[in-house]
C-alpha cells in the first residue's frame, strides 16, 4: 500500500494479481516533495507551475500585444479575441462599459492566470492543476474581496458600506434583526470562501477523477485486468476532454462572479 | 498513526499554506502588472486607433457620398435649366421665325401691290398718251380730210373752234356707253 504521502501514486510499480493493493490516490496526491529548499523555504511543483503560468500568460500577451498593429497579425488577433471575450463578454456585460473599464485589466489577468493554472492538469509531465492547492484560488479570491470591500467603502462611505454589507433596505422592520447578521455573514465571510472553494473543489475533484482512472488503468494492466484497463483508459481520455472544458469554465465562472461582486459595490443600494 | 493521517492533519486541503499563498499572489501580481500597466494599454490604444480609422473611413465615405449626391443634384438642376433655356430659345426662334415670315409675306404683298399699281399707272399713262396721240392724229386726219373735202385749210379754225375735240369726245362717250 502506497501510504507514503511524499510519493506520487504513479510511481508505484504495482499491478493487480501481483499481490499488492490498489495504490488509491487521495490527499497524498496533492502533497509534493520540495524541488529545492532555499533558507527553509520549500519550493515545490505547484509553485513552479504557478510561476510557469505567469511566464506563459505574460509571454503570450507580450508576443501578442507588445507591438500591436492596427492591422493585427495572427497572434495579435488571437490575443484580441481572448481580451475581447473577457472585456466585453464578462466585464462590460456585468458592470457596464463605463464603470467596468477600470476593472478590465484585473479581470483579464484573473481569467488567463486561472485558466493556465487549471490547464496544467492535462499537460503531460505537469499534470497537476495548480488551483487544486487552495492557497492559489484563496489568494485570488482575497484580491477580489479586498477590491470589492475598499470600493464599497469608497463609494458609499462608512455608513453606506456597512448598510450595503448588511443588506439594509427600507421597510425591513423587525426582520432586519434576522437579515443583517445573515447578510453580513453571507457577504463578508461566506462569499469569499465559496468563491475560493468553487474553483478549488472543481479542480481538486477533477484531478482526483483523472488520477483514479489513470492509476486504475495502470494498476489493472495485468492478465484479465487488461479489459478493465482499457475501460479505464477510455475514461481517462473522456475525462481529459471534460477537464479541458471544466478548466476554462471554472476560470470563466470565477471572473464572472468577481465582476458581479465588484458591480455590487458600484451599483450599491 | 499512519503517515497518511499525519499528512492529512498537517495538510488540511482547506487550509491554505502560506508559502503557496505568497507565491500565488506574487505570480498573479506579475501577470497583473504586465497586463495592466504595459500590454493592455497598448492594445487599447491600437483598438481605439482602429475604431477611429474605421469610423473615419466611414465618415469619409459618407462625406464623399453626400458630395456626389450634391453634385448630381447640381447637374440635374443645371440640366433642367439648360433644357428650359433651350425650350425657351426654340420657342423664341419659332416666334421670331413666324414673325419674320409674316413680315416678309406682308412685304411681298406690299411689293406686289406696288408693282401692280405701278403697272396700272403705266398702262393708264400709256393709254392716256396713246389716246392723246390718237386724238391729235385723228383730229389732224379729220381736219386734213375735211380740208381736202372743203378745199381750204380749216386747220386754224378747227383748232380754235374745238369742233373736232367735241366730236371726238362724243365719239368716246358713245363708245363708253356701248361698252
Amino acid at each position: 500500500m502506497s501510504a507514503d504521502p511524499q510519493m506520487l501514486a504513479f510511481e508505484t510499480n504495482c499491478h493487480i494479481f501481483s499481490g499488492c493493493g490498489f495504490p488509491s490516490p487521495g490527499l497524498n496526491s496533492f502533497i509534493f516533495k520540495p524541488l529545492f529548499t532555499v533558507g527553509g523555504f520549500h519550493f515545490n511543483k505547484p509553485m513552479l507551475l504557478a510561476v510557469l503560468s505567469t511566464i506563459v500568460v505574460v509571454g503570450f500577451f507580450w508576443a501578442a500585444f507588445a507591438k500591436p498593429k492596427v492591422l493585427p497579425g495572427k497572434l495579435q488577433m488571437v490575443g484580441e479575441a481572448g481580451y475581447d471575450f473577457v472585456r466585453r463578454g464578462v466585464v462590460h456585460e456585468t458592470m457596464g462599459r463605463k464603470e467596468g473599464e477600470k476593472f478590465v485589466p484585473l479581470m483579464v489577468s484573473l481569467f488567463f492566470f486561472i485558466w493556465i493554472m487549471n490547464l496544467w492538469a492535462i499537460i503531460p509531465i505537469a499534470q497537476f492543476p495548480v488551483t487544486s492547492i487552495i492557497a492559489f484560488p484563496a489568494g485570488l479570491a482575497a484580491i477580489v474581496w479586498l477590491t470589492w470591500v475598499t470600493l464599497t467603502f469608497k463609494r458609499h462611505g462608512f455608513v453606506g458600506a456597512v448598510k450595503s454589507f448588511c443588506g439594509y433596505q427600507k421597510g425591513l422592520g423587525a426582520v432586519a434583526f434576522l437579515v443583517f447578521p445573515l447578510e453580513f455573514l453571507s457577504n463578508l465571510i461566506i462569499r469569499p470562501f465559496t468563491h475560493t472553494v468553487r474553483l478549488f473543489a472543481n479542480m481538486f475533484a477533477g484531478h482526483l477523477l483523472l488520477l483514479i482512472f489513470t492509476v486504475g488503468a495502470w494498476y489493472t494492466l495485468n492478465g484479465i485486468g487488461i479489459a478493465y484497463s482499457a475501460v479505464a483508459f477510455v475514461m481517462v481520455v473522456v475525462l481529459t476532454l471534460f477537464e479541458l472544458f471544466i478548466q476554462a469554465l471554472q476560470a470563466y465562472v470565477f471572473v464572472v462572479l468577481a465582476s458581479d461582486y465588484v458591480r455590487g459595490a458600484i451599483a450599491g443600494h | 498513526m499512519t503517515l497518511l493521517q499525519i499528512a492529512a492533519e498537517a495538510e488540511n486541503p482547506l487550509v491554505p499554506p502560506l508559502p503557496e499563498l505568497v507565491i500565488g499572489l506574487v505570480a498573479f501580481f506579475i501577470v497583473f502588472g504586465f497586463l495592466g500597466k504595459v500590454l493592455l494599454p497598448r492594445i487599447n490604444k491600437v483598438l481605439e486607433q482602429r475604431h477611429e480609422a474605421i469610423e473615419g473611413g466611414m465618415e469619409k465615405a459618407e462625406a464623399a457620398q453626400a458630395e456626389a449626391e450634391a453634385t448630381l443634384e447640381q447637374y440635374r438642376q443645371q440640366l433642367a435649366e439648360a433644357r428650359h433655356e433651350a425650350n425657351r430659345l426654340r420657342q423664341e426662334a419659332q416666334e421670331q421665325g413666324a414673325a419674320l415670315i409674316a413680315e416678309m409675306r406682308s412685304e411681298g404683298q406690299r411689293q406686289r401691290e406696288e408693282i401692280i399699281a405701278a403697272g396700272h399707272a403705266q398702262i393708264e399713262a400709256d393709254r392716256k398718251q396713246a389716246a392723246l396721240a390718237l386724238r391729235q392724229d385723228v383730229g389732224k386726219l379729220a381736219t386734213e380730210l375735211a380740208a381736202k373735202l372743203v378745199g381750204e385749210s380749216l386747220e386754224e379754225h378747227a383748232r380754235q373752234s374745238r369742233v373736232i375735240d367735241r366730236f371726238l369726245d362724243e365719239l368716246e362717250e358713245k363708245a363708253e356707253a356701248t361698252r
